[in-house]
């Protein structure tokens, strides 16, 4: 569905239901340079499942208007309104990658206002590679292809996708090629190099949290998942072998499973 | 654009992919061959976990007339070879070519389609598809203009073989995808003749690919098998022209494909509408000699292109050919075009007139030995026929004449032989053709 953010049209998926404000809310926020599609084997479930999903593409991404949004921090603010703008009080959220550090940042910034927090693929900070980052703020299609080397696992490599008949990799260039790479990636990749709250954002989190990582991610890997984890108060941690850091996709099944019981248990639909 | 150089993507390679794509061993038991699933159907976990496959809120497989693990194996593969986001494997060429059609257009639409075709892909496009409300323009693939004049309000797309059967003229596929981007309708290429060894058409602007996987994929002469290959790149929610990929669709509790599922939402329509509805489903075992074939793919083409370049200088020098039309000869109207969309090799097809028409075609056809006589190419094995008494017989005079066959066209699908047997192979063909020319003359 498309609204209002900031003067700005928003895109969300709402998972292939009508948006129901009688539903608690999930949120799910994409990672650098990628747009809501990235979940829809986890967001149709939720919608069919009591809740209304809100898979954003963020300002400047995918199907919505305005630019990309400079910060981690103007991100996280950018979330909350529009948990505002749906008009619901709260919400659960669901972070990927760079989504991570997005919602971490808004659950420290609106603790009252967040129900519930899965990571998947998250770090405290994602400092970007120099070369990866020249490549991505110079338009260059490189920038995306070493991303979608770096960021598959043996089923991005090799095969074997969820949904028969999907190639990762190629699906996911594609995916980060819907606008301008210098525009979003560019944008994106260093928002995240230049985020330094990750830590201390999530010392402050009070909330069930759920962190899910993969034993072949390159790019958040599992020391630097488990180092944030830590720092956030009972939070949960569920490893997957031979994944690599585009879990949702590569590893959607098991992915969807632990947040299901997770969401379901400590933020259940009416 | 920058010009930094370092890093380089680690992603496998062509021959890599070729072999390995779509496939994890340690999911399958340790397999190290792709197992053959001969199953109908699979089990579910529980009722929830079945409602939710049903809905496409998970990935995975219900009954194998929409999906198979041995098939998603082959469908990964090409789609990786291809550069595509995503496949859909189908029971033939023809119903890769029908299942793609009817995912893109309904009843009232339009399609701009070059008229050097399969013989078969004409009639359906000329004769069946106007029974379902959809009727085709046809167009010379030289006359790239042609195809933008012939785009009307309700045109869904433009389609045509890269390298025209049999005649081998090209289409110039980057010019008449900007056509058809300019108009907001995706390029359809079937490549059959080229394999993604020699093209790949989403590289030079094609939406969708289209496989007769029995040609030169399988490369076997075995098995019946197609596939459609999405390029991903096509923005169905552009216009207004394709409201099944853009609003919600009630097969499927209102889902709207290009809004869920983007640059895989043509594939995930027509598997969950096309194969659904129509079932034109490919059998585990076919897509197992499939994949045995594509294991060898850039060995095979190779050979096939090597061979077919030795037949070419063979047949332009004999005295019984009066013309020989192949992308790899210097005054080949196309030579140009050809050298930048197939750099790796031409292609192994060869369409050439024999002296004396009909009577010594039919006489050349006759006489061989080691080429086989059928209707198929891509074998592994030398194949020959006369167009215009077997694949494209079912056309009249006209329409033969606008397909660009003539009655004295032998088209030669060059085989991996030894290429010292396939020449002298001919030769007895050619001697038993001047035959009953001397036999008139006298």
């Amino acid at each position: 569905m498309k609204f209002q953010v900031n003067n700005n049209e928003v895109y969300a998926s709402t998972g292939g239901r009508p948006f129901d404000k009688n539903k608690p809310l999930i949120i799910f926020v994409h990672g650098s340079g990628l747009t809501h599609m990235t979940w829809v084997l986890q967001t149709r479930y939720f919608a069919f499942h009591g809740y209304s999903v809100l898979a954003l593409d963020m300002p400047g991404h995918g199907l919505s208007g305005g630019e990309s949004l400079k910060s981690i921090e103007d991100m996280a603010d950018w979330v909350s309104d529009v948990i505002d703008a749906v008009g619901y009080k709260e919400a659960s959220l669901v972070g990927h990658s760079q989504g991570c550090l997005v919602t971490v940042e808004c659950t420290a910034r609106n603790p009252d206002k967040i129900k519930t927090l899965s990571l998947m693929g998250g770090a405290g900070a994602i400092p970007m590679n120099p070369e990866l980052l020249f490549l991505a703020e110079n338009n260059d299609p490189k920038a995306v292809e070493l991303m979608m080397d770096w960021a598959h696992g043996p089923a991005g490599h090799f095969g074997g996708h969820p949904v028969p008949g999907l190639y990762h990799i190629n699906t996911g260039s594609m995916l980060a090629k819907t606008r301008t790479i210098k525009n979003t990636l560019g944008v994106d990749f260093r928002a995240c190099d230049n985020y330094k709250n990750g830590f201390e954002a999530a010392k402050q989190i009070k909330i069930p949290t759920l962190s899910i990582l993969a034993t072949d991610d390159k790019m958040c890997p599992v020391k630097e998942g488990k180092k944030l984890a830590n720092l956030i108060e009972g939070s949960q941690i569920d490893i997957i072998d031979n994944c690599g850091h585009m879990m949702l996709l590569e590893e959607a099944d098991r992915v969807l499973n632990v947040l299901k019981k997770f969401i379901t248990t400590n933020y259940p639909a009416n | 654009m920058s010009d930094k150089k370092g890093m380089d993507p680690k992603t496998y390679k062509f021959d890599t992919l070729s072999l390995h794509a779509g496939y994890q061993p340690h999911k399958n038991a340790g397999s190290r061959q792709v197992p053959i699933y001969q199953t109908t159907s699979y089990l579910f976990d529980d009722v929830d976990h079945a409602a939710a496959l049903f809905n496409l809120e998970r990935g995975g497989h219900i009954y194998s007339r929409i999906s198979n693990p041995t098939v998603a194996v082959l469908e990964e593969r090409v789609a990786s070879l291809e550069g595509g986001t995503a496949a859909l494997a189908t029971s033939s060429g023809m119903s890769a070519i029908f299942l793609a059609v009817m995912t893109l257009c309904e009843a009232g639409d339009h399609l701009v389609v070059s008229s050097q075709l399969y013989g078969g892909t004409v009639n359906l496009f000329r004769l069946t598809l106007p029974k379902f409300g959809i009727k085709t323009t046809f167009v010379k693939p030289r006359d790239t203009e042609g195809f933008k004049k012939a785009i009307q309000k309700n045109t869904k797309g433009i389609f045509g073989e890269l390298v025209g059967n049999p005649g081998n003229e090209i289409m110039n596929m980057p010019e008449i995808a900007k056509i058809a981007h300019d108009a907001g309708i995706p390029l359809m290429v079937d490549a059959t003749y080229q394999t993604p060894y020699l093209c790949k058409p989403i590289d030079h602007g094609a939406d969708i690919v289209v496989h007769s996987l029995t040609k030169w994929m399988a490369g076997h002469g075995s098995s019946m098998a197609g596939i459609i290959v999405e390029g991903g790149k096509f923005d169905w929610m552009q216009n207004d022209k394709f409201p099944t990929m853009t609003q919600p669709y009630e097969g499927y509790h209102g889902l709207s494909f290009a809004e869920e599922f983007g640059p895989t939402a043509f594939t995930m329509k027509a598997r969950a509408e096309g194969m659904r509805d129509f079932g034109p489903c490919l059998s585990p075992q076919n897509a197992w000699n499939v994949l045995q074939g594509i294991e060898t793919l850039s060995v095979r083409m190779k050979k096939h292109c090597e061979n077919a370049e030795k037949m070419v200088e063979y047949l332009l020098g004999h005295e019984s050919v009066a013309w020989v039309s192949h992308p790899s000869v210097p005054d080949h109207p196309d030579h140009d075009l050809a050298s930048k969309l197939l750099p790796n090799g031409k292609g192994s097809m060869i369409a050439f007139g024999i002296k004396g028409g009909k009577a010594a075609g039919e006489a050349f056809i006759n006489n061989v030995k080691l080429a086989s006589h059928l209707a198929n190419v891509g074998d592994t094995r030398t194949l020959v026929i006369h167009p215009a008494s077997a694949t494209h017989s079912q056309m009249d005079e006209a329409t033969l004449k606008f397909a660009g066959l003539s009655h004295d066209m032998i088209r030669l699908s060059v085989g991996i032989e030894d290429i010292d047997d396939i020449k002298n192979d001919f030769e007895n063909g050619f001697r038993a053709a001047r035959k009953p020319r001397l036999v008139s003359n006298q």
